[in-house]
């Protein structure tokens, strides 16, 4: 899309949402709207019937978690007093000042086939109630999609008629994908000869960190 | 009288038709479906928390392995994502390279479709005739990149080198004899455009081959025609994109509407259905391949006349040449600061979608400015197909089950990710 019309287009939609439209942003060319969770359903159907925006088509539902957002494992511009470790130990340089409202997020990516046209609708959710209300009366594709950021991320869809895991194991435990999951999990599976059957146990292997995170704000790619 | 209960069924994971690891839970009414409930995540490897603590290049391997039948497609979105957030463009040479091969791809992945949705639904010719035509392709994909599947052959800035002179040749052994191996060996003297250009000559020839085995045949029709008809209105409301869109009569296709890469100069047609059904899509598939042979031969003479480079020439993100980094410090840092550590990329979200051969793949990519993406999402088109079983099955029978998930393209490399 062009920059007229994804300033046209933010500008339709902050006027049709008015004050539930917290953030409207352009950045690399894409439209952001940001809307508090209880009114997720209300701007959904806005964005879906309204003639001249028709968003039709909902791509994409994930989550995502913010924990550990700006934290990197070396502290780069002054390392050279103490050297720089493994980077084993994890976060060394904590941002303090998280730049979003909630540990998590939901974010809807739409389509509309008629005009061409996409947004990116994100809802923030505070790390103990990671709740919203589910879109799947609006668009049934967001069926699966709220199953997997469920079942990946623990954020509850209010209103889902099936919201079981899909991706993990039966009768796993735990959100994999949040950052403090470890990668390597808490358990694994192996087959008992003795038992014969496959038993869990707890992981076995580690994990070896072979390049560390860093941030470098060298300002060499500037928007 | 006895009592009269649905039956449920367990179709899958270790099934033929299953294509990967599907289970399926049919309740059934003798024959007919009531309600399929498919339970999908057993090749779940969590590729987009692994790509989380690797630095961005290294993830490129991994998307070979989400929809293991279209391999540079997946690349594609991903280093496209990765580009939108550095701000940097491909060469244009490296544009014509990325659609050539994407468009290679797609018929790679539609002739995987063809052969195996043939095969499960009882047309057994077809499958030999469609790896034939597979092998071809492959080679090209080995040719240019070292291996048959998994190329990481795109990478940011461009695609990693330039197309070769030679293409490998057969070798006699004790069972294939020098003059068929000469036989085999006629197309490929020149360089990989020549062989290209000489698929794309001959591929036409092949589809009329497929066509004549499926396109008239009693047997194919009793089993697609009227299967699995979805409306325009639905596949909307289902979040279909791609053929299962396209065979619903809705004419939209990334490549045409939101061109990337080099597509806007390019000619072709976008091919769509009328009814919905597993015919209309068998359809739209066939003139897919037909349409990207096309978009080949078209790349091919472009890429004949105009050599130039095909990676950008910016060391902070792509490796100097061997020769360079042997003799000279700056290169040599540059190479060792790329493969320690690789790039931080600057911070920010962006959502980078390609026309799959299965519908639009997408990846969400954000990133804190580290050399690792913060969050990686990756939209498959087969997850929102396959969500739409129930609809799809429900009032048909055990054996069209078969029929829809073969028209579905369900690969479970990228449904499960």
């Amino acid at each position: 899309m062009n920059t007229d019309t994804l300033n046209r287009l933010a500008e339709r939609i902050r006027g049709l949402l008015g004050d539930r439209a917290r953030d409207a942003v352009i950045e690399c060319g894409e439209l952001t709207v940001v809307v508090d969770a209880p009114d997720i359903v209300a701007v959904s159907e806005t964005l879906r019937d309204t003639p001249d925006l028709a968003f039709k088509l909902l791509l994409d539902v994930s989550g995502i978690d913010y924990q550990t957002y700006g934290e990197a494992d070396w502290r780069t511009h002054d390392a050279t007093v103490s050297g720089f470790s493994r980077g084993v130990a994890r976060a060394q340089e904590t941002v303090d000042v998280r730049p979003f409202p909630g540990r998590f997020g939901v974010v809807y990516h739409l389509l509309s086939i008629e005009h061409n046209l996409r947004v990116r609708v994100k809802v923030y959710l505070a790390e103990d109630q990671p709740r919203v209300p589910s879109v799947i009366d609006v668009w049934p594709s967001a069926n699966w999609y709220e199953r997997e950021a469920f079942d990946l991320y623990g954020i509850l869809f209010e209103g889902h008629p099936d919201l079981r895991r899909i991706l993990t194991d039966y009768g796993f435990i735990g959100h994999p994908f949040r950052k403090d999951f470890p990668l390597e999990g808490h358990v694994e599976v192996r087959y008992d000869a003795e038992k014969g059957r496959v038993v869990y146990q707890p992981v076995t292997i580690e994990n070896r960190i072979l390049v560390p995170r860093v941030i470098r704000n060298d300002g060499r790619f500037g928007h | 009288m006895p009592e009269i209960r649905n039956m449920t069924l367990n179709f899958g994971p270790q099934h033929p038709a299953a294509h990967g690891v599907l289970r399926l839970i049919l309740e059934m009414d003798g024959e007919v479906i009531e309600r399929a409930d498919p339970h999908i995540g057993l090749l779940h490897r969590a590729t987009e928390k692994l790509a989380e603590s690797k630095p961005f290049n290294q993830s490129i391997g991994y998307m070979d392995r989400l929809d293991y039948v279209s391999m540079m497609c997946n690349e594609h979105a991903y280093v496209m994502a990765i580009e939108r957030l550095l701000g940097i463009v491909p060469p244009v040479r490296a544009q014509y390279i990325r659609v050539m091969f994407d468009e290679i791809t797609r018929i790679l992945n539609h002739l995987m479709w063809l052969g195996a949705h043939g095969l499960d639904i009882g047309a057994m010719t077809v499958f030999l005739y469609c790896f034939r035509e597979r092998e071809d392709l492959m080679d090209c994909y080995e040719a240019v990149s070292g291996t048959r599947m998994h190329a990481t052959y795109y990478r940011p800035g461009g695609v990693y080198r330039d197309l070769p002179e030679t293409m490998p040749q057969y070798q006699p052994t004790k069972w294939r004899n020098e003059t068929e191996v000469r036989k085999l060996n006629e197309n490929r003297r020149g360089s990989l455009l020549d062989f290209i250009e000489d698929f794309t000559n001959r591929f036409p020839a092949c589809v009329d081959e497929y066509e004549t085995l499926l396109t008239d045949n009693r047997i194919w029709k009793q089993r697609t025609v009227d299967i699995g008809i979805v409306t325009p209105e639905r596949a909307l409301a289902l979040g279909f994109t791609g053929p299962m869109l396209r065979g619903s009569g809705i004419a939209w296709d990334l490549r045409k509407k939101q061109p990337y890469e080099v597509y806007a100069d390019l000619n072709f047609d976008i091919p769509v259905g009328v009814n919905g059904d597993c015919y209309d899509r068998y359809l739209v598939r066939i003139e897919e391949m037909r349409q990207s042979a096309r978009i080949i031969a078209q790349c091919v003479q472009w890429l004949k006349a105009n050599p130039g480079p095909v990676i950008i020439d910016d060391h902070k993100l792509t490796p100097p040449t061997r020769g360079e980094m042997k003799g000279d410090m700056e290169s040599l840092i540059h190479h060792f600061k790329l493969f320690t550590e690789g790039y931080c990329v600057p911070p920010g979200e962006v959502y980078a979608a390609v026309e799959h051969p299965k519908g639009e793949f997408g990846i969400w990519l954000v990133s804190d400015g580290a050399n690792k993406p913060y969050r990686l999402k990756a939209r498959a088109p087969g997850f929102a197909h396959l969500s739409a079983m129930n609809e799809l099955a429900t009032g048909h029978m055990l054996a069209d089950v078969v029929a829809i998930i073969g028209t579905m393209d369900i690969v479970f490399g990228e449904i499960d990710r």
